[in-house]
């Protein structure tokens, strides 16, 4: 069926539709500037935003999927995650991670209040909410609020701490593993294991 | 640069508002917390941050403070905590 003509569709705008700002002005003259001095070429920079863009969460449910099943590891994990990460044949880069492990008692949940510091080897991108100015100021002032709002609904006992990641650390959390899962094997444990599960705004299910 | 401060120490955060990058939380600034752990010991940041040497490196501490410290009444629960990590330049003996 037609439509008539003086009925255009909406016009979602392009990307260029948007005035450049500083930064991004900035940016691509940074770039332009390196390119030709040949600090780096245009394939080495396209190779290191696509290995950026490869990481994902996968990766750091690995780690908390062996650490359920083989305590040992649970303890090298605890003392220095970019070493237990290596083993795995993970490289979590040159920026020290910390495990901050979940127990019956105690809840955590990271955030970066100043920037938005993120373990961005093991988890991929941060997304968006993360680096939000309403993530960042709320979860250390109310953090059960909104811990509420991702469905996530801690019992009083419970107590919450909230890791703001200010200096030359990242965090991870591990979180419990859920009942039910007895005999699992690793890759079905990791699978429970999402991006929310290891910021700290969900815990592991098991689906029933 | 040895730590001046050990696991357990209660430490008040300098009330302290200096012009320029700061790594200091705006909330945590002169309330009471006790040191967890040293968490690192790092050039300065708020120095290299204007392309200075940062040295000598201080140590960084993992400082946690009560929800009714940092928030006082209008705390969502009292008992829940926040952890931050500080530099040792920040900090000051809270006995």
């Amino acid at each position: 069926m037609s439509h008539p003509h003086d009925d255009p569709h909406p016009h979602q705008p392009d990307i260029e539709d948007a005035p450049l700002g500083y930064h991004e002005t900035l940016t691509e003259a940074l770039l332009a500037l390196l390119r030709d001095k040949g600090v780096f070429s245009a394939d080495e920079l396209r190779r290191t935003l696509e290995e950026i863009d490869s990481r994902s969460p996968a990766d750091g449910a690995r780690l908390v999927a062996r650490s359920w099943i083989d305590p040992a590891f649970r303890e090298r994990l605890l003392h220095d995650v970019n070493a237990a990460a290596r083993e795995l044949g993970i490289d979590a880069g040159g920026i020290p991670i910390r495990a901050v492990a979940d127990t019956e008692q105690v809840h955590n949940v990271i955030v970066c209040t100043l920037c938005s510091c993120y373990p961005r080897l093991l988890l991929g991108a941060a997304p968006d909410w993360y680096k939000s100015r309403a993530y960042r100021s709320r979860v250390v002032r109310e953090p059960r609020a909104v811990l509420r709002e991702f469905g996530l609904e801690l019992p009083d006992e419970v107590q919450v701490v909230v890791h703001d990641a200010t200096a030359e650390l990242r965090y991870l959390v591990l979180p419990c593993r859920p009942a039910g899962t007895e005999g699992w094997d690793e890759p079905a444990l990791a699978a429970l294991v999402t991006r929310d599960c290891m910021i700290g705004t969900a815990m592991p299910i098991v689906p029933g | 640069m040895s730590p001046r401060f050990r696991p357990g120490d209660a430490v008040r955060v300098r009330a302290w508002d200096p012009p320029g990058h700061v790594r200091t939380p705006f909330y945590t600034r002169g309330r009471r917390g006790v040191v967890l752990a040293v968490a690192a010991v790092h050039p300065n940041p708020e120095e290299l941050a204007y392309g200075r040497s940062g040295l000598p490196a201080q140590p960084v501490y993992r400082v946690a403070f009560s929800q009714a410290e940092l928030w006082g009444e209008a705390a969502e629960r009292t008992s829940d905590r926040t952890v931050a990590d500080l530099q040792e330049r920040w900090l000051e003996p809270a006995p």
